[in-house]
């Protein structure tokens, strides 16, 4: 069977993007949260807190291994598999990945060796310093890469010399329309995305007993962060939202399964999007509510997928990935708050408490993974046909390998993928069950065990 | 001045000097990846811990060499990698199972312990063979006839014993008592297939090009570069010595090998550096016609005049903090 090399290409290119940004998710907000632990422990002298930096560093560690390791494998990828990408916006695109490198690249991987193994070899401050700048490179990083995502899809500040980019003014380029609100997007998705794993993990640790004053703690906090950062999120997605509409409106009109130009339209919550029948089987509308919510205005008109022609993205698959993405950002919300609430309110710290806070923290461990690749997916996708929106289109620029060549390579990329997915999971859950010799179990819990022991031995 | 002359120039030149500190540093961690199957349980932490603070950052160094290809020398980006599509994307996955065996293997639990071990080892082989091949493929011209392929196959067998080498030296700096002894071992072994690999890569080089064999081989050309080929067989010559000599080694004098092993890197990048200038791809495109818009090098320019030996310097701060016999990693 041969199967069209562009479909393949791009297919191999999003499961090595896919793979890849579940870990820098992790790790650019978990690193914050990490120096926010040791900040408290040079603050308060609590042990506890050294702990918890002591737990997450591990977790971090091998996070940042599989961020970094699969993201050499997209700096490859544009060469290998885009080719005319870099021929045609080289030198727009060239100098954002090279100030990606320079300035984030380096600081993060150098004093990651400081942060992870220096404690005895430096001071305590320089140590604080290593693991400020590990946050604020990996922080650099998303930048630069949120700069260059975003000038592909809202271009600015260049001109085109006979179908090649060249720069006119770095600060468009580099701050173009979308950026602000998609770098915001981002950052906030990593933190609340730290927020849920740490808030998962220690759930999963008091739910088998293993845990101590540390645990709770890191899960107070996780806490903390997605009462108050989920609800910010829907806020920054809303205007990002707008900036989408402004520049992008055959997107949205994906999105909300727009398909014809319409006055005080309305919002499909739900529905089975059909490009040959221009229509949304099963449709569940609320009347008005997308004008409302994209305009500002009951009777706001939304341009429909039918002003875009041949030059619009497939409808379904953005459709459904903006309704998971934001289904999951509402239990995110409804989580945080719940969470925060009760663990508040009640300082006692005994699973017997809480056992279905707990459950459902530990089901949400990765909530933040499906937000993600969901807003990735309806931001990428929603950008096709294009590589530079309205300028350049994928197909122009992809290599001509064969079918069989892409087949091949793109069959082991996933089989390593999904290997390294289950072990890095399982790696998780070992860490998780593990009693970490730090980690001393809580003077009520061991009285609880040992009671259960005996019960079980009578 | 001549912007458009003069930037492509500098960015080879920091593309040549990353690939080079590339070799250096992410060779001895390859190289100690290679050997880890020849060493007992203990051996094997004290050699992961001898990499362990420094892996991650030595790997970075060919993303900046990939990077100013792709930055400075787009049309030659997109040449080479679709070119070498196969080697590209096997050394990756070999780069994927190196670097996350080094956490995986101390984090997954012991019942999983052997089998990161044997990936780390395969990853770091399959990395060092492929980047070996790459090699080959490039300075031949990417060519794809039967001679360039076997020359390929050559080169890659040979970067993986200099890897090898690396790999020893870097231990006689970092470890003491039997495994010290035993790198010794290993280092007197791989000198071997690394000097045929030298020899092999100079005198390929321009047998497959003309106009490299030209350059070298006229006079006066020829006295004036003698050195290069006398230096690097001498420093080699000694680099066998100090892996041989017993009291060298018990004296405390194990890094003169790994310095031998810097210059005789200095020496071939220049050596090769001569016989590729001023080709990026040889006998296809020079550095001027694949280098990007002036404009858009000028702005990466002052980036890398800023951040470039600020990366030094705190590479070298790391390497000072880290300095001494390795010690158990500890996360506490």
């Amino acid at each position: 069977m041969e199967f069209d090399p562009f479909l393949l290409a791009r297919l191999q290119f999003a499961a090595n993007i896919s793979f890849h940004i579940l870990f820098p998710t992790i790790t650019i907000g978990l690193c914050w949260v990490l120096l926010y632990f040791r900040v408290r422990f040079t603050l308060s002298g609590d042990k506890a807190w050294e702990y918890a930096y002591f737990f997450w560093v591990k977790i971090f560690a091998l996070s940042f291994a599989l961020g970094v390791v699969s993201g050499i494998t997209m700096s490859f990828q544009f060469g290998t598999n885009w080719p005319g990408f870099m021929e045609r916006a080289g030198n727009i695109a060239g100098p954002l990945l090279g100030y990606e490198v320079l300035t984030a690249f380096f600081l993060e991987a150098s004093f990651l060796g400081i942060m992870l193994f220096g404690k005895d070899r430096v001071s305590n401050r320089v140590h604080l310093m290593a693991c400020s700048l590990v946050a604020l490179g990996t922080t650099a990083s998303a930048f630069w890469i949120l700069s260059l995502n975003s000038w592909m899809q809202t271009p600015a500040g260049y001109r085109l010399e006979d179908g090649v980019f060249f720069v006119d003014n770095w600060l468009a380029v580099i701050f173009n329309p979308s950026f602000p609100y998609r770098f915001a997007h981002m950052l906030n998705a990593s933190l609340l995305t730290a927020a849920f794993l740490i808030m998962g993990v220690s759930a999963w640790r008091a739910i088998k007993q293993v845990d101590g004053p540390a645990t709770w703690k890191v899960m107070r906090t996780g806490a903390l962060m997605a009462a108050v950062l989920a609800p910010l999120q829907v806020l920054i997605g809303d205007m990002h939202g707008l900036n989408t509409l402004k520049y992008q409106p055959e997107k949205i009109a994906a999105v909300e399964g727009v398909w014809h130009t319409e006055k005080g339209a309305p919002l499909t919550l739900f529905g089975f999007p059909d490009e040959e029948q221009q229509t949304t089987h099963m449709a569940i509308k609320v009347p008005k509510m997308a004008s409302l919510i994209l305009t500002h205005e009951w009777d706001g008109e939304l341009k429909g997928l039918n002003e875009f022609q041949g030059r619009h993205p497939p409808v379904a698959p953005v459709f459904w990935s903006f309704r998971i993405m934001v289904a999951v950002g509402m239990l995110m919300v409804l989580m945080g708050w719940w969470a925060s609430w009760r663990l508040l309110r009640t300082r006692i710290e005994r699973y017997e408490n809480h056992r279905w806070l707990l459950r459902a923290m530990s089901a949400m461990t990765f909530a933040g993974w499906v937000a993600v690749l969901s807003g990735w997916y309806v931001t990428e996708i929603g950008r096709q046909p294009w590589v530079v929106h309205g300028l350049l289109s994928s197909a122009e620029v992809v290599a001509d390998h064969s079918s069989a060549t892409l087949t091949g390579t793109l069959f082991g990329y996933v089989l390593l993928y999904v290997f390294l997915l289950v072990s890095y999971i399982g790696a998780l859950r070992y860490l998780a069950t593990k009693p970490a010799r730090s980690l001393s179990l809580m003077p009520q819990h061991r009285a609880m065990q040992q009671a259960r022991a005996d019960q079980g031995g009578a | 001045m001549d912007l458009g002359y003069w930037l492509p120039l500098f960015f080879a030149a920091a593309m040549g000097l990353a690939m080079l500190i590339y070799v250096l540093l992410d060779g001895y961690d390859l190289g100690i990846g290679m050997l880890l199957p020849f060493a007992t349980e203990r051996e094997k932490d004290t050699m992961i811990a001898a990499i362990g603070p420094f892996w991650d950052a030595n790997e970075t160094w060919i993303v900046l060499g990939v990077g100013i290809l792709l930055i400075a020398f787009p049309q030659a980006h997109s040449l080479v990698l679709t070119s070498l599509y196969l080697p590209v994307t096997l050394m990756l996955m070999g780069l994927i199972l190196r670097g996350v065996a080094f956490d995986f293997r101390v984090k997954a639990g012991d019942a999983h312990r052997d089998k990161w071990n044997r990936l780390f080892a395969l990853g770091s082989l399959i990395a060092s063979a492929c980047q070996g091949w790459m090699l080959g493929a490039f300075v031949t011209g990417l060519k794809g006839d039967a001679n360039s392929y076997l020359f390929s196959a050559l080169i890659a067998v040979a970067l993986p014993s200099l890897y090898i080498v690396l790999g020893a030296a870097w231990l006689l700096i970092k470890t003491e008592g039997e495994l010290f002894d035993k790198a010794a071992g290993w280092g007197r072994l791989a000198v071997w297939p690394m000097g045929m690999g030298l020899v092999l890569v100079s005198v390929a080089t321009p047998l497959a090009n003309p106009a490299i064999a030209a350059k070298w081989f006229t006079l006066p050309n020829a006295i004036g570069l003698a050195p290069i080929p006398l230096l690097t067989a001498l420093t080699w010559a000694g680099l066998v010595w100090v892996f041989h000599s017993q009291q060298m080694l018990r004296h405390g004098y194990g890094w003169l090998a790994f310095l031998a092993l810097v210059i005789v890197c200095v020496l071939a990048s220049f050596g090769l550096g001569y016989s590729l200038f001023p080709d990026i791809v040889v006998g296809r495109l020079t550095i001027w016609e694949a280098a990007s818009a002036t404009e858009s090098l000028l702005f990466t320019f002052w980036g890398a005049a800023i951040a470039l030996p600020a990366i030094l310097i705190y590479t070298v701060f790391i390497y000072r903090v880290f300095r001494g016999k390795a010690t158990d990693l500890s996360y506490e």
